[in-house]
């Protein structure tokens, strides 16, 4: 069967996808939305610690399952095995009509101007690809603007001097602090630090026809009973499919960018949810499936004119995967700190972004979402017993007198760390799945280092009876904030896309999420894709508008 | 648009019922279960009488009663019985092949099944199972820590997750930690059948 022509298709209906979607639709543009998953519901899942997308162990409740899902990761001796979404390794994000916004903490970051031209800044760095994008924060700012009002956020940045300069305030109050968050702000302002209000995609009063937040403790890895966290499920997908111009096909898995004879990328093949290939032709092909799917999709797309993939013409792709080392301390307390106000983050420093001596970037400083009843039982002093009467004494003992400060640190980008399809393993569907390798650049543990550093010693200013680091850097990055892997750039040699994420050799497929990132800042990245949305989505609506049909 | 509408209406009626407090979620009740076939007739959906008596026996260990209730009361044992033939489904073989090796060096070396060891005797064992210093074939090439941290971290899961999956009977762990269970907004739903 073959369906009705398109001019867009956009697979992904996540932070990224889910933006242009709504962009081209309003254009004008007749657009398909593909998403693998399926739209998730609080009901389904609830506040089910071990089946959330905080803590997988029973599995992912917004996806993807581990009966059909499976990569492969690469040992350090060379030797691989294959790891399961509910497993760590795998680096999930999750599979549902928005994505990662449905379950995020909703953190809503904008980078700073360093982070667009981290070369520029810091120089070269030995055994890393570390660059300048083809565009700075000016460029994107209004994009910013645009996700923070048509989506949702909620914060003040004027405590924030090293915030990057913005035309327009954000359009919902800060959150209050909650009582570690009062404790915190205290000993930061004591130690000359500029502490603020983390901004947040959630409603701290009604907006956009959405109740505000309730504060509940389970946030950070669930689905909203109120639907007061704004992600794109509930703002800019349903307003693509109010144009008429959108339809979204759930329980779609896309394998391959379709090419015609001359070379031109015409459409994609999925499989629907019965398992049956399609075909679906577009004039634009829009991909927005995550750091790890976005590659794997392009490198499945083998044919005559593009022998190793599309955009691989000099093995970019899947290059520089990256994410966010997590780093900090944690302290204990002599008095109850924890008042149950959720989802627990809600102040944050930035003081240590950038321009700290002898580190390449650095990262923002929280105190972090809630400690979960089983997440908190791997958090104990180091030697502390991990089992046994202690064990549950502990447990009793400081889950309301523990306060972690924590932040993301900005990874230095590693050409070997990468995303490939593996030559012999394949998903349900019979499509090869994506192999991980790769180690983190040794500058990201001085990193780590230097910030956990700083997190214990503000926890100590706070009253800490006993503190400890965990410090972060080590291994594969990826994970939830993954990152890098079709770099946009000028030089077609040494980046996949364009600076509008259009793909260097082909006229018409664009990249649309993290995948874009040279560098991932040091700041959780949601908001940066959605500003990418609209960047991408204004292009193409612009060019199409003109008469640029991208053929 | 017709999914966003079914979802939004879903979740009225759900705050709706929960404001109304009409809404009733049975903690046992539900949890059986996503995923599985259904019980044997022993009631157990993996393990058999001694494999789950073995597994009570060393949750109680990872969790011990003290003024709180302990692995064993909380049903820790059902929560690993439960995922095994479930989520778990992947550790069936290992599960069979550590239960045994347990059973076969506490017989060897105390001439009983580890449910019938002492206390103290129990605690040691395992702390040899978790450093790596049991002999035997049974427990070579780091057999013996992998199994131990499986035990461990299911027995762990089992007592602070959700009664939904078989362990943390009456919400003890919740209660202890003074925490709500937050099936609903701001209502303490305890003992709810």
């Amino acid at each position: 069967m073959s369906n009705k022509h398109v001019n867009a298709v956009v697979v992904g209906a996540g932070a990224g996808g889910g933006v242009v979607a709504k962009e081209l639709s309003e254009a004008g543009l007749s657009v398909i939305l593909f998403e693998r998953g399926d739209w998730v519901s609080f009901d389904a899942h609830d506040t089910d610690e071990l089946n959330s997308q905080r803590t997988t162990v029973l599995g992912n409740a917004c996806g993807p399952d581990d009966d059909r899902y499976r990569r492969v990761l690469v040992n350090d001796d060379g030797s691989s095995h294959i790891v399961l979404p509910s497993e760590n390794d795998y680096n999930n994000v999750a599979a549902c009509v928005g994505s990662g916004t449905v379950s995020y903490g909703a953190m809503a970051w904008r980078f700073m101007s360093e982070d667009f031209h981290m070369k520029t800044t810091y120089g070269n760095v030995k055994g890393s690809t570390l660059d300048d994008w083809p565009i700075t924060y000016e460029d994107l700012e209004h994009c910013y603007e645009k996700a923070e009002w048509e989506i949702g956020v909620s914060g003040d940045a004027s405590p924030n001097p090293f915030a990057a300069p913005r035309k327009k305030p954000y359009p919902m109050p800060p959150f209050a602090y909650n009582k570690e968050a009062m404790m915190l702000e205290t000993s930061m302002k004591r130690m000359g630090l500029h502490p603020f209000p983390i901004p947040m995609l959630r409603n701290s009063v009604p907006y956009n026809q959405r109740p505000a937040c309730v504060r509940r403790r389970s946030c950070c890895g669930f689905a909203c009973p109120l639907n007061a966290k704004s992600g794109t499920h509930n703002t800019v997908i349903p307003s693509a499919l109010s144009t008429g111009n959108c339809e979204l096909r759930v329980h779609c898995v896309v394998s391959e960018i379709t090419v015609n004879e001359s070379g031109r990328p015409t459409g994609i093949l999925y499989f629907n949810q019965e398992g049956n290939q399609q075909e679906q032709t577009a004039d634009i092909i829009v991909i927005s499936a995550s750091a790890t799917e976005t590659p794997r999709l392009l490198l499945n797309s083998k044919s005559k004119h593009f022998p190793t993939g599309i955009g691989n013409r000099y093995d970019w792709v899947g290059r520089n995967f990256q994410g966010h080392a997590y780093t900090g301390a944690f302290g204990l307390f002599e008095e109850d700190i924890f008042d149950d106000i959720g989802p627990g983050a809600t102040i944050a420093i930035s003081d240590f972004s950038h321009h700290n001596t002898g580190i390449i970037g650095g990262g923002i400083l929280a105190n972090e979402f809630t400690r979960l009843p089983y997440l908190f039982t791997g958090i104990r002093p180091p030697g502390s017993p991990t089992w046994g009467k202690a064990h549950k004494e502990f447990q009793r003992k400081y889950f309301r007198r523990n306060v972690q400060v924590v932040g993301p640190i900005q990874e230095m980008p590693v050409f070997d760390s990468r995303v490939q399809v593996d030559p012999s393993i394949k998903d349900f569907w019979g499509i090869p799945v994506v192999r991980l390798s790769g180690h983190r650049h040794p500058k990201d543990v001085e990193g780590c280092e230097f910030l956990s550093g700083k997190a214990e010693m503000i926890l100590k200013e706070a009253g800490a009876s006993t503190t400890w680091q965990s410090v972060g850097g080590k291994g594969l990055s990826g994970g939830q904030h993954q990152a890098g892997t079709c770099r946009m750039g000028n030089d077609e040699r040494i980046s996949v896309t364009d600076r509008y994420g259009r793909i260097h050799e082909t006229p018409n497929v664009f990249v649309a999420d993290a995948s874009l990132h040279v560098t991932n800042g040091g700041f959780n990245p949601a908001l940066t894709i959605m500003a990418f949305g609209y960047w991408i989505g204004e292009y193409i609506s612009k060019e199409w508008k003109k008469g640029n049909h991208f053929a | 648009m017709k999914n966003q509408n079914k979802l939004s209406r879903r979740e009225f009626i759900k705050i709706t019922a929960l404001s109304a407090g009409t809404l009733t979620i049975s903690a046992g009740g539900l949890s059986l279960i996503e995923g599985c076939s259904g019980p044997h007739k022993s009631g157990r959906f993996f393990l058999s009488d001694d494999e789950y008596h073995l597994i009570e026996s060393v949750a109680e260990q990872i969790i011990p009663t003290d003024e709180w209730p302990g692995g064993k009361d909380t049903r820790i044992a059902d929560f690993i019985d439960i995922q095994l033939a479930g989520p778990y489904r992947r550790f069936q073989q290992v599960y069979r092949k550590g239960i045994a090796a347990i059973e076969d060096t506490c017989l060897n070396k105390f001439h009983t099944i580890f449910k019938d060891l002492a206390w103290d005797v129990q605690t040691e064992f395992l702390q040899e199972m978790e450093t790596g210093t049991l002999s035997g074939d049974n427990w070579k090439d780091g057999f013996s820590g992998k199994f131990f941290e499986l035990l461990r971290s299911h027995s762990l899961q089992g007592f602070y997750g959700s009664p939904r999956h078989g362990g943390n009977k009456d919400f003890t762990s919740y209660k202890m930690i003074g925490l709500d269970e937050v099936q609903t907004l701001g209502q303490n739903r305890y003992g709810i059948q």
